[in-house]
């Protein structure tokens, strides 16, 4: 049951009704049950593989908590008789045995998302018709972050298997996040909710524009895109720009679209979840942009990967004997560098399983590292020249991150890196700018009809980015009169109604990010 | 608390650690930020900082850091 369809939406009006209508405390266990319902709608399949992480997570989870529990009420028992060092070599011990748990649990869990992942790739797995189930790399990440934060002890294990299991399955973030941590989730979601008028009017606000963004814009674009990169022979030099900043278009609206909707129908029910974006188009520097875009993916990777890879034992020792005899300088790099390099790996072979995934992990990082070293020559050309703050120059800063991000971008719709490279070439050596005037971009799948709309509605986009600047938009939408309100709410459901690229019997296309 | 300033210094001259409270909050400190501290802290100190230490409230200001330099000398 994708987002998008109507069958998505006759579910939710069933079970909104039903969800305020039940005794309050029955409500987490009607959103289990509709989001097993919506998974199996999936693949009935998927249900066991979302099952085998769940139980185990639970398990792991309760056995490491449990240790905890046995740890205070030994030392406690024995605090006179032990001295220091004994407790420390108990507290060590008992961590040790911790450790395995979550390592087992870890290898369980990601050892399945990696073979399904990449199985395919290979003749036996296409044999077995493997396929990785939908949004198992989001529930993974999800449930293995809550079984680290329990061995972090952070906080308490949930005793409660399917408080778990809503926690892990919870339907709205199932397809492409946002990954929500538990401690966070848990307090809106196990919540008893009264109807809220002001909560459904905001989900409903999200859904629409989120509806707009996935149907209006992106899936408008999606067959220029497919066309400018299925044929690279055909399509160079200009053409490749326009089909980098149509796809840069295109992803934003269909990810954050899809987003909008899980916030909004998570809000529904009364269920917070977190922002996944901070308008990351308007960053200034790619590092910027990282901290705004897929926030909580990138969040997930930087408390349960780089942190840990870079404070470790094994990295501590490699640093200060690097610092020994390269130097500080160089010893206090070493780190951060080998951690960013795994991490940005790990993010591309997280995105795909094709080379052109690992390149753009790698691309990333060498760009935000070599724009760390440079940073105190910026400083110093900055100072030089009283370029701090002004206007003109802070959006020469966006534009060259957008479309630096642009072109890194583009290796996830080539098919191949040498394919990518040759194109980022053409741009500098295929000079045929009027060619696009001339007839060029009417050749894309796209009539002037769509290009008149999609100014109109990235013009909207635009402009709701740059006013959501001053505070939230909803509540100074929520501030106008009535009829002023209604009618933007009439227009923009109009405008899905009628620009919606769907017409009768349309399938609007699967969410891009559901697919990694 | 003067060692954890000159640390910090070095990472940005020009942030003034000793009165600010929401060094993470307002991401004064990144990522990288927080790594080159924590080598820093554990060289100058002789601690481990283990990573679930490395929480916003830790790191939040210089008071905070201090406290949580104290607390792991005492532990060690």
């Amino acid at each position: 049951m994708h987002f998008a369809s109507y069958s998505f939406i006759l579910y939710i009006l069933v079970l909104v009704p039903l969800y305020y209508l039940i005794p309050k405390k029955l409500q987490w266990m009607l959103l289990l049950v509709a989001s097993y319902v919506f998974y199996s709608f999936a693949g009935a399949g998927y249900l066991t593989y979302i099952l085998v992480s769940t139980i185990s997570t639970w398990f792991a989870a309760i056995k490491i908590d449990k240790l905890k529990q046995v740890q205070e009420d030994y030392l406690n028992r024995m605090k006179k008789e032990l001295s220091r060092a004994e407790r420390k070599e108990y507290r060590e011990g008992i961590k040790a045995k911790q450790r395995t748990w979550m390592l087992l649990c870890l290898i369980l869990n990601f050892g399945i998302l990696a073979f399904l992942k990449y199985a395919g790739h290979f003749q036996f797995g296409a044999r077995l018709g493997l396929i990785l189930p939908l949004g198992m790399s989001f529930y993974t990440f999800q449930s293995m972050g809550y079984l680290i934060d329990i061995y972090r002890g952070t906080y308490d294990a949930e005793r409660n298997l399917g408080k778990l299991a809503l926690f892990i399955s919870f339907f709205p973030q199932l397809v492409q996040g946002p990954i929500s941590r538990f401690n966070q989730l848990k307090e809106t979601l196990f919540a008893q909710h009264s109807y809220d008028a002001q909560q459904m009017t905001y989900g409903m606000q999200r859904i629409l524009w989120g509806f707009f963004k996935k149907l209006v814009v992106a899936d408008r674009l999606l067959p220029a895109v497919k066309t400018i990169v299925t044929n690279p022979g055909e399509y160079q030099g200009a053409f490749v720009l326009v089909g980098m900043f149509f796809y840069a278009i295109q992803l934003y609206a269909d990810f954050t679209g899809g987003i909008d909707i899980a916030i909004g129908v998570a809000r529904l029910f009364g269920v917070h979840l977190n922002e996944n974006f901070n308008r990351p188009y308007f960053s200034k520097s790619i590092t910027e942009y990282w901290r705004r875009w897929h926030i909580t993916l990138g969040a997930w990777f930087r408390d349960y990967m780089f942190y840990p890879i870079s404070v470790s034992k094994t990295m501590m020792s490699i640093t200060r004997k690097a610092r020994k005899y390269l130097g500080d300088a160089v010893g206090k790099r070493v780190p951060i560098y080998i951690a960013s390099i795994i991490v940005w790996f790990t993010t591309g072979v997280w995105h795909g399983s094709t080379w052109n995934f690992v390149v753009w992990g790698l691309l990333n990082c060498l760009v935000i590292l070599v724009s760390q070293e440079c940073e105190p020559l910026y400083e110093r050309f900055h100072n030089k020249f009283d370029l701090k703050g002004r206007f003109w120059y802070r959006l020469f800063q966006v534009g060259r991150t957008f479309w630096l991000m642009s072109f890194l971008r583009t290796l996830d719709v080539y098919t191949g890196v040498g394919t990518t490279f040759r194109m980022y070439a053409s741009v500098f050596t295929v000079w045929n700018l009027p060619e696009l005037f001339q007839g060029g971009l009417m050749q894309l799948g796209l009539t002037i009809a769509d290009y008149v709309v999609l100014i109109f509605a990235v013009g909207l986009m635009l402009f709701v980015s740059l006013k959501s600047r001053a505070g939230s938009i909803s509540m100074s939408l929520n501030a106008k009169p009535m009829p002023v309100r209604y009618a933007a709410y009439f227009l923009v459901f109009i405008a899905v109604l009628v620009f919606g690229a769907y017409g009768v019997g349309y399938d609007a296309s699967q969410f891009i990010y559901s697919q990694f | 608390m003067e060692t954890i300033i000159e640390i910090l210094q070095e990472l940005h001259p020009d942030v003034d650690f000793e009165n600010c409270e929401t060094l993470i909050d307002d991401k004064i400190l990144d990522s990288f930020d927080i790594i080159s501290l924590v080598t820093d802290l554990s060289e100058e100190f002789d601690i481990t900082i283990p990573v679930e230490e490395i929480i916003p409230e830790n790191f939040n200001s210089v008071r905070a850091i201090k406290k949580l330099v104290e607390k792991l000398i005492e532990e060690e």
